[in-house]
């Protein structure tokens, strides 16, 4: 009984816990119910997922209103992994914002930070799960508001102008998605996306069609950071509250990619999207723009929070390029990297988070001999970085060779040999880190040696954990993936 | 325990010696008393497969699946045993003489140093015993990062820009050529496991696989075939035992391991011969060796003209393999044998130069033979066995890669084989002649042997290249078993 309403569940349970957490106004409480809440989500995608195996497809009629009339969620077995991503990487976060988040945002607003991460998380499990194009936006804008309010939170005045920033691109982002759904409303009649699919053969070489791809593909690709849309990223994930960017750059941008994919594969359809119109071409280019310039500025960066923030944007294009080779092999390494590249980044970002609650800045000057004065946390950031640049045993690695097997596989030689040299700039910046941590003597005054609050350094091993362990035993994600990704390519008739 | 099991242990071995050298990091006597333990009993436990080996089984243990239709797989074969065999028993020696020489020269670290010591060997057997493309490229690129802490062991500004040319070589080159090879022979031959005659066979097209054989051996930086050489004199600004053991043997031999590994076991070399053979790589490979020979014939400081002379002496086990005949493949696996013995010998007496009287120029060792006569006494067998003269191991893989060469009626191969002995006896000789028949120019006061527990290694190894010319029957018939004789 209560199995046939998960997916919905998994959506309300923090929409409703967010203003009860405002209602009660206290921290602790607020807290412990966003963990429980994010906890409960992750069981809850779990089971959803095992739903799914497969070619199964769960539909969920909201208020009993059958699609296309009402809005569905419509689960299979790509937006459950995104789904279990998401809350999976909540459930993680949350124990190390609690010492992060008093600190950075004062105990008078801590209450008020966990409700804008119930929202954060309620809108991107909502954006994963339903159905409905218009329910996308809506879900869109309410992660959108939450996330633009949690980096205003940030620790200085910088984290204002960061949220502002993304405030302007997002809004800009969701207004252009939404003209693209008018624009595809406009020709079909209608907004749920199975329907929609459906419709679409018969219209699909009308002008509103291809304005409406363009339109989602510019809206979506700001919300998800693709180059040259990325202008907020850095500065949103540098300044933002320590716990708020190991989110984001877990999720955020994740479930923005999850959305092209959906409409490319799984509504307008790989031919139309991929064969008539050049979106295949376009994507392949700007991923590769973002590989070389992403990673490159990377590498200048003087702060290290900047300098994983660049690396996220070269990252990205990683799973675009999977996108755009418009082949399962492809769809499988795009689905894989989404994953891993999640992980890793969530686990740098949270041992970052370490580093600067201890040394009190992220700046290379300051985390100088951080091998010495935090040996666990810096080693724990040189097997993130190993992930970033995709040695093996990490899962980074994986994501990677399925990348290259799925370039190669295509006869795309070039593509193989560029993803393969941006990794040396992934090794240029990662070394960077490497060299000042280890080669480097602390700077004077420097704390003495000792790690984190085991609150925030635990969280952030358990994740580097996952990290060599879905690199030694990849299997799990590849296939996970491989199903996501044939999921995506069969779509929903 | 089935051999399988026993493959897995050895691999085990060192990386479990790691914890014990961190607990015992306040007793150096201890911890290196645990490396020793470490290594002794990987060695044994390597020895007792021998055996079987020989008797043409193929212990092989599947560990646990990392990709889709790819495991972490272990397979010990000829070739890998005596690479492992070499690196663990020589792992044994290096043991007491880096305790002798990072306690005689007062270096700080220790405990990190042996610590990635063990796990430099653990990666070494992991490539030794790999059973798989994939499993050898985990193991190769874990040997390349565990090894950069002892490049940059010293943390000054040359360090770093020596572990950066290091590491850039190495990782870049691997990064860019040896995974799209391997990720292209998945796709091609749909398997990655290395077979006898190879996995390739009826796949390729000439052109193709002229492609890939180039991708492989310039993808294999370890086995420094120029231009991507450089890495290893970078590499001598580390402490001189890791120039011993890791850059005269785990690293470099494990760049020579995978060059015969790719040549045999993945092209297989009736397969490549038919497809119109390795010509350019003999070519490439007898530049490298004449060329890295005149480098170091020109090189005064001690270090660079033995690592370029390991430049050299790689060369010939890529030769040896290039030229596709059983001879010369014997002849390859014999020499990366010979040449580690040989060269390990020959960076314990740099070293014990260094600790006894700080001297590190050939320019500098006039008559330095007449104070450490043992040091030097190692140091001139080393030179006969990398020259290839009798009474050392050097003899023997030379006339092997020689017959194969002749056999192949390479005369390109014969001619570089005969230049390049008169090039090694000219840059090795004078060191010898200098330290034992001109009179020190400077009188050295207090110059003395080195510790006793270094002297001890490098006669222990100079020993060996002797009794390897003087019995060389088990090692000729694994490598006999190398090239399926």
């Amino acid at each position: 009984m209560l199995l046939a309403h998960l997916p919905i569940l998994i959506v309300v349970l923090p929409l409703v816990a967010a203003p009860l957490v405002v209602l009660v106004r206290h921290g602790g409480v607020g807290w412990a119910v966003a963990l429980g809440v994010s906890a409960a989500s992750t069981a809850m995608s779990v089971a959803v997922l095992a739903e799914v195996p497969g070619t199964g497809v769960l539909s969920y009629a909201i208020g009993s209103w059958e699609p296309p009339w009402g809005i569905e969620y419509r689960i299979d077995a790509g937006n459950a992994l995104v789904a279990l991503l998401v809350s999976a990487v909540a459930t993680i976060v949350l124990p190390a914002a609690k010492r992060t988040v008093l600190l950075e945002v004062g105990a008078d607003r801590e209450y008020l930070f966990y409700a804008l991460f119930l929202l954060c998380l309620c809108g991107l499990l909502g954006i994963a799960l339903t159905g409905d194009a218009f329910n996308v936006f809506v879900f869109l804008e309410i992660s959108s508001l939450a996330t633009y309010a949690l980096i205003a939170l940030g620790r200085d005045r910088r984290a204002l102008t960061a949220a502002y920033q993304y405030l302007l691109l997002g809004t800009i982002g969701a207004t252009l998605y939404v003209i693209g759904v008018g624009l595809l409303y406009l020709v079909t009649g209608t907004l749920n996306f199975a329907d929609m699919a459906q419709r679409l053969p018969a219209v699909v070489d009308r002008r509103p069609v291809i304005a409406g791809l363009a339109f989602i593909t510019v809206g979506m690709g700001l919300k998800a950071a693709i180059f040259p849309l990325h202008a907020w990223l850095p500065n949103a994930y540098a300044h933002a509250p320590s716990a708020v960017s190991a989110f984001l750059a877990a999720t955020a941008t994740k479930v923005s990619l999850y959305v092209m994919m959906r409409v490319y594969y799984s509504v307008i359809g790989a031919p139309t999207a991929f064969g008539a119109e050049p979106t295949g071409a376009i994507l392949m280019a700007l991923s590769i723009a973002a590989l070389l310039v992403g990673s490159g500025a990377a590498i200048v960066q003087r702060d290290l929070r900047l300098m994983l923030a660049f690396s996220s944007v070269g990252q990205i294009g990683y799973i675009t390029l999977g996108i755009s080779l418009a082949s399962a092999a492809g769809m499988t390494a795009a689905m894989a990297h989404l994953i891993n590249h999640g992980l890793t980044k969530g686990a740098l970002f949270l041992l970052v988070a370490g580093v600067a609650l201890r040394l009190g800045g992220t700046r290379f000057e300051q985390i100088a001999g951080l091998g010495r004065t935090m040996p666990i946390t810096s080693f724990a950031i040189v097997i993130g970085g190993l992930s970033l640049i995709g040695v093996p045993g990490t899962a980074g690695f994986a994501s990677k060779w399925a990348l290259v097997v799925a370039a190669i596989g295509a006869g795309l030689w070039w593509v193989a040999a560029i993803v393969l040299a941006s990794s040396l700039l992934a090794l240029a910046y990662v070394w960077k880190f490497v060299e000042a941590a280890y080669l480097s003597a602390p700077p004077a005054g420097a704390p003495a040696r000792g790690e984190a609050p085991a609150d925030v350094t635990v969280p952030a091993l358990v994740l580097t954990a996952a990290v060599v362990a879905f690199g030694l035993h990849a299997t799990p994600v590849l296939e996970a993936s491989s199903r996501a990704a044939s999921a995506f390519l069969r779509g929903w008739p | 325990m089935t051999g399988g099991a026993g493959a897995a242990l050895a691999l085990a071995i060192p990386f479990l010696a790691v914890p014990g050298i961190w607990l015992a990091r306040r007793r150096p006597n201890v911890r290196e008393a645990v490396t020793f333990l470490a290594a002794v009993s990987l060695c044994g436990l390597v020895m007792s497969l021998a055996p079987a080996v020989l008797c043409g089984e193929r212990p092989a243990i599947d560990l646990f699946e990392m990709l889709p239709g790819l495991s972490v797989a272990l397979k010990v074969e000829p070739l890998g045993w005596l690479f492992a065999a070499v690196a663990s028993s020589l792992w044994v020696v290096s043991t007491f003489y880096s305790a002798g020489y990072l306690r005689g020269n007062d270096e700080g670290h220790q405990t990190r140093f042996f610590a990635c010591f063990a796990l430099s060997l653990g990666a070494a057997v992991g490539v030794a015993f790999a059973g798989n493309l994939l499993t050898l490229f985990l193991f190769y690129e874990l040997l390349t990062l565990v090894t950069w802490p002892l490049v940059t062991h010293h943390g000054t500004e040359e360090a770093k820009r020596g572990g950066r040319v290091y590491l850039g070589l190495l990782v870049g080159t691997s990064v860019l050529f040896l995974l799209p090879a391997i990720v292209a022979t998945w796709v091609i031959a749909g398997t990655l496991e290395f077979a006898a005659d190879g996995i390739l066979a009826g796949k390729l097209d000439a052109s193709s696989a002229a492609v890939l054989l180039a991708l492989f051996m310039f993808g294999i930086g370890k086995a420094a075939l120029m231009p991507f050489h450089r890495w290893l004199p970078a590499a001598m600004v580390a402490p001189t035992p890791v120039s011993a053991l890791l850059h005269a043997v785990a690293v470099v031999k494990a760049g020579a391991f995978c060059v015969i590994k790719v040549v045999v076991g993945v092209f297989g070399i009736e397969t490549l011969a038919g497809l119109g053979g390795a010509a350019w790589l003999t070519a490439v490979a007898g530049f490298t060796l004449i060329a890295a020979s005149v480098v170091a014939l020109r090189a005064d400081n001690l270090k660079r003209r033995l690592a370029y002379s390991t430049v050299s002496q790689l060369a010939y086990v890529t030769m040896a393999a290039s030229l596709l005949t059983p001879l010369a493949v014997m002849g390859a696996a014999l020499h990366l044998v010979a040449h580690a013995f040989g060269k390990i010998t020959l960076f314990f007496a740099a070293g014990s130069i260094y600790t006894a009287a700080h001297k590190t120029a050939v320019s500098e060792l006039d008559g330095i033979g007449r104070v450490m006569p043992w040091t030097m006494g190692a140091f001139a067998i080393g030179a006969l066995s990398m020259i290839g003269l009798p009474p050392a191991a050097g003899f023997l893989s030379k006339w092997f890669i020689l017959s194969g060469a002749m056999s192949a009626a390479d005369w390109l191969a014969v001619a570089v084989l005969a230049v390049s002995t008169l090039l090694n006896a000219g840059y090795y000789l004078p060191i010898v002649f200098r330290a034992f028949f001109v009179a020190p120019g400077t009188p050295s006061a207090g110059v003395r042997e080195a510790p006793l527990a270094m002297v001890a290694s490098q006669v222990v190894t100079a020993g060996a290249c002797v009794a390897l010319f003087a019995f060389p029957g088990p090692v000729i018939g694994f490598a006999r078993a190398v090239a399926g004789g």
